[in-house]
């Protein structure tokens, strides 16, 4: 392979990308090495198997993401602003919506969920960190392995460009030689052997760390999510993990599972690609709902109305998830009692969700609504999110879903359902638990600002997609000739995307006026909330709890608070027995994404001399017999005056 | 309320747009065909549904957010525990369930409406129609006509056209919004549509299933001419055309973005696609570096019909 083969070259726009990635990782390297923070980075942060550090680290890069994927939603958005423009080519185009879809599903929602899970859940079941530390440290360093390979497609070697449902024949080497979708069939194998293992951790974690007494129908609306959540990813993340084993066969082993020519077969890519794909919505959007069921309780000062009713909506939805993934392709020739049968069961997901929708209507219904940023995000997230769920009950009507399908209007469809239900969701939860993160508030005021833009910014962005899709726009077009008339439609939009891009710019200057001037003084409860999590200091302490809570209801820190159980008796303080930080996750998924970064390439000796230091860490691992540290009694006591005032 | 306000100005907005731009409706809701006209009736009636929905949840919210909101005067008020109510939630599990039964019965009839020859047009012979698609352009075979065009197809309107659709490579979709709903087009496997155009006139035809660098010009123009010109111009085709041979066939199958080409003879003499043997064709290597280097000029019909415009 010669050198301008290996960095892409030719593209202003992707030259000064190169530039500036390469200026920002000097910047990083000098700035750190200046203030002296390596040592740091490494002992507080990299190796860290604390829950809380961990799903910050999560958040930061979800938030990263978030960037990368919305520049190339706006890179798309001002392409087809105008009939025939010439921003982007072709090429340029398929690769730009290829990869804002993989980074917003896979780095931006998954790892913005998990970052909030990571840091919430423990704290809620009333336990001091999850069931596998390392394993957790594992996860995330996988998965961050897993996202930078994908970005680095960028600078070299080439973007994947066979969108991100990577559909084959065209995602095979038949059609697509370029090292592109290696990137995709490795980059997403590395990041989903992380989310599997968080899946697993939580589900042990949920069902064995428990407070006495938390039985499971008193957990949080939140921890409950979690759970479902968790086992839908135990279920239908190994089948990603066998697709993208057989798509790397096919592209770097020259096997032929999903190919043209000898027999291969590319509706198995599909079926295999929707059977994870649709659960996978749903793993994004169950905990989003726990978010809203969190913070629409909090706010409006009461409990969940019908908590039991709730659980059992999204376990239904869970269920079915897994029984719909046919509705993708309608229209691959399925026989028409097929395509009834996956209509009806899509349908069907609408009831629970319908009944959850009326559920947190009814939470509101004599409570005192506070307009707090959280709150106002669970607000937009209902009328919003019943657009993306009425379009969704159309699409689901198969017949119907014969004029939908593949336009504009599904590209609007999916956009309702996941900003509303995870960027919403998200945000809510950021500007809630926020505080429990960092020990102070997200500025209210700068936050309206970053709601305003940002809602608006939403409606004006994807709405005329609904009509250019029914006016006849397929989806993934990067150029459009004026006859179609579709212009004014695209060109709103698009002024609908700098909206969006100016709310996320409000977002991140608030994070940077509350950093700097925001007041630490807030105690534990800023909100004045009902979950375990409120019950400890603001930042957390790393122990979580000085002596686990007995649990007696869902709400149980409002219950202490009613009942003044929330004191600390200084008897009750143990030595508390806490893991050690360990350097082999970040190493051992570093040489992961090495072995892989040959394989994209093709460099399979390389890849398999490289091998050798998965194996060594695996070893490594086994031969760790470091049982972790004790905090005494004294110093726990002494941490907790300081922030309960005088005990 | 400032939420309701933005919303209705959002609102107010897309109206002003939709009057601007849409003198004429939009594709979907203007069908020129019985299979069409079937589809474009169902979405229309799950729409009102929708809107009944959609009106309920954004009342019963502005209602309740505004009612129960946090004023000066009630700050003591202290909400009550509501465990929840079995009648309440029963009602809104119940609601749904009717709704999607109500969804659920057009939908069923229309599946199965929509796979056969359209109502009131059993008793004529389909013309039958051989679809492939290629990457990045569309060929259509009349196999009794034995003609072949590339990236246009004539039909007679008010018969039923029978589609026989395959792909020479990557997967496509083969949709004309005025006619009718889409389909995949697959390489060793054919799938089928029925299609009528009650009227004269001309549509746009377009490939919606995403196949690399052409796609956007995936395009093609269906015109639905009475029988008599349509035999006139099958009449023409057959005196005027070159006969397609299988060198220029493959030079059709490579991909590039193209014009409008008519031939003598079809390419079902040498291969179906849907049966299998498609590799033949394949030449990986021509997917190699990018499409404008392989591309003399970009003239998809609807370019072609902007030019006419102006």
């Amino acid at each position: 392979m010669k050198l301008d083969e290996f960095f892409v070259t030719g593209d202003p726009l992707i030259l000064g990308s190169q530039i500036a990635i390469g200026l920002t990782m000097v910047g990083l390297v000098v700035l750190i090495t200046y203030l002296k923070k390596w040592k740091w980075l490494w002992n507080e942060w990299f190796t860290t198997v604390d829950h809380k550090k961990i799903g910050i680290m999560y958040i930061i890069a979800g938030v990263l993401m978030f960037f990368r994927g919305g520049v190339d939603g706006l890179m798309m958005k001002a392409q087809t602003s105008r009939p025939n423009m010439e921003f982007l080519d072709a090429q340029h185009y398929d690769e730009v919506f290829t990869t804002h879809g993989v980074v917003m599903i896979l780095f931006m929602a998954m790892p913005m969920l998990i970052g909030i899970i990571n840091v919430v859940m423990p704290l809620q079941i009333g336990a001091r960190d999850v069931a596998f530390p390392k394993l957790n440290a594992l996860s995330f360093w996988t998965f961050f392995v897993g996202a930078m390979l994908f970005n680095i497609s960028f600078v070299i070697g080439g973007s994947p460009d066979a969108g991100w449902t990577s559909y084959f024949p065209l995602a095979g080497k038949e059609f697509s030689p370029d090292v592109g979708n290696n990137y995709y069939a490795i980059a997403l194998q590395i990041a989903g052997i992380g989310t599997l293992a968080s899946g697993i951790n939580f589900i042990v974690t949920i069902l064995k760390m428990r407070a006495p007494g938390m039985k499971l129908l008193k957990m949080p609306m939140f921890t409950w999510t979690t759970l479902v959540t968790s086992v839908l990813i135990v279920a239908a993340f190994p089948i990603l993990t066998v697709a993208l084993a057989l798509m790397t066969l096919d592209r770097i082993f020259g096997a032929h599972f999903f190919t043209v020519a000898a027999g291969g077969d590319p509706m198995l890519w599909l079926n295999l690609f929707w059977l994870w794909g649709h659960p996978e919505v749903y793993i994004v959007v169950l905990p989003a709902f726990g978010m809203f069921s969190e913070v629409i309780a909090t706010f409006s000062r009461k409990n969940l109305f019908g908590y039991v009713t709730m659980v059992v909506s999204i376990v239904a939805i869970a269920f079915l998830s897994m029984l719909v993934w046919v509705h993708h392709f309608y229209t691959m020739g399925n026989s028409a009692a097929v395509n009834s049968v996956f209509s009806i069961t899509t349908m069907m997901i609408a009831i629970p969700t319908g009944v959850k929708i009326f559920n947190w209507l009814f939470t509101m219904r004599k409570g005192r609504i506070q307009f707090s940023n959280a709150m106002l995000w669970a607000l937009a997230f209902i009328p919003c999110f019943t657009i993306g769920g009425v379009t969704g009950v159309m699409l689901a009507m198969a017949a119907a879903d014969y004029q939908y399908h593949n336009t504009m209007f599904l590209v609007a469809h999916f956009h309702y359902v996941l900003i509303p239900g995870v960027v919403f969701a998200v945000f809510a939860g950021l500007y809630y638990w926020w505080p429990k993160m960092f020990g102070f508030k997200l500025n209210e005021k700068i936050g309206k600002w970053h709601f305003w833009l940002f809602v608006i910014g939403f409606n004006l962005t994807f709405m005329p997609m609904f009509f250019v899709g029914l006016d006849g726009m397929s989806r993934r077009m990067y150029t459009y000739s004026e006859s179609t008339g579709w212009g004014a439609w695209l060109g709103v939009s698009a002024v609908g995307g700098l909206i969006l891009a100016a709310g996320f710019a409000a977002l991140v200057y608030n994070i940077y006026w509350s950093f700097r001037y925001a007041s630490r003084d807030i105690g534990g409860d800023p909100w004045d909330a009902r979950t375990l999590e409120w019950a400890t200091a603001s930042p957390v302490q790393e122990y979580n709890f000085a002596v686990i809570p007995e649990v007696t209801d869902h709400d149980e820190f409002w219950k202490m608070k009613k009942e003044g159980r929330n004191t600390l008796k200084k008897e009750d303080v143990k030595d508390i027995h806490m893991p050690s930080n360990s350097g082999i996750p970040i190493i051992f998924s570093v040489a992961i994404g090495i072995v892989g970064f040959f394989l994209v390439f093709e460099w399979n000796t390389l890849a398999a001399i490289f091998s050798v230091g998965i194996i060594a860490g695996l070893i490594a691992n086994s031969f760790d017999y470091d049982d972790g540290y004790h905090i005494p009694a004294k110093k726990v006591w002494e941490t907790e005056r300081k922030w309960r005032g005088d005990l | 309320m400032k939420r309701v306000r933005s919303m209705m100005k959002l609102f107010i907005l897309f109206v002003a747009t939709l009057a601007l731009t849409a003198c004429e409706p939009l594709t979907v809701f203007d069908p020129q065909g019985p299979v069409a006209r079937n589809l474009t009736d169902l979405i229309i009636f799950s729409i009102i549904f929708m809107a009944i929905i959609v009106i309920t949840v954004f009342i019963l919210f502005g209602v309740i957010v505004w009612k129960y909101r946090e004023r000066k005067d009630n700050k003591d008020y202290e909400p009550p525990y509501e465990e929840g109510s079995k009648a309440l939630e029963i009602t809104w599990f119940l609601i749904p369930v009717v709704i999607v039964i109500a969804l659920t019965i057009p939908t069923v009839i229309t599946i199965s409406d929509v796979e056969n020859v359209p109502e009131g047009y059993e008793d004529q012979e389909p013309l039958v129609v051989h679809v492939t698609s290629a990457d990045w352009k569309w060929i259509f075979s009349y196999p009794e006509q034995d003609i072949e065009t590339v990236n246009y197809m004539n039909i007679p309107a008010n018969r039923p056209i029978h589609f026989k659709m395959t792909s020479a490579g990557t997967m496509q979709s083969f949709w004309i919004p005025s006619l009718g709903g889409q389909k995949y087009t697959m390489a060793n496997m054919q799938t089928q549509l029925y299609l009528v155009a009650d009227r004269e006139g001309e549509y746009i035809g377009r490939n919606t299933n995403f196949n690399g660098e052409g796609y956007a010009h995936m395009d093609f123009e269906v015109v639905a001419q009475s029988t008599k010109d349509f035999n006139e111009w099958v009449e023409e085709v057959k005196n005027t055309a070159d006969e397609l041979t299988e060198e220029q066939y493959e030079e059709i199958l490579a991909p590039t973005v193209i014009g409008r080409e008519t031939y003598n003879g079809t390419h079902l003499q040498w291969i179906d696609h849907a049966h299998g043997g498609s590799e033949k064709y394949l030449n990986p290597e021509a997917y190699d570096g990018h499409l404008e280097n392989k591309q003399p000029d970009n003239d998809s019909v609807t370019d072609n019909e902007s030019e006419d415009k102006e």
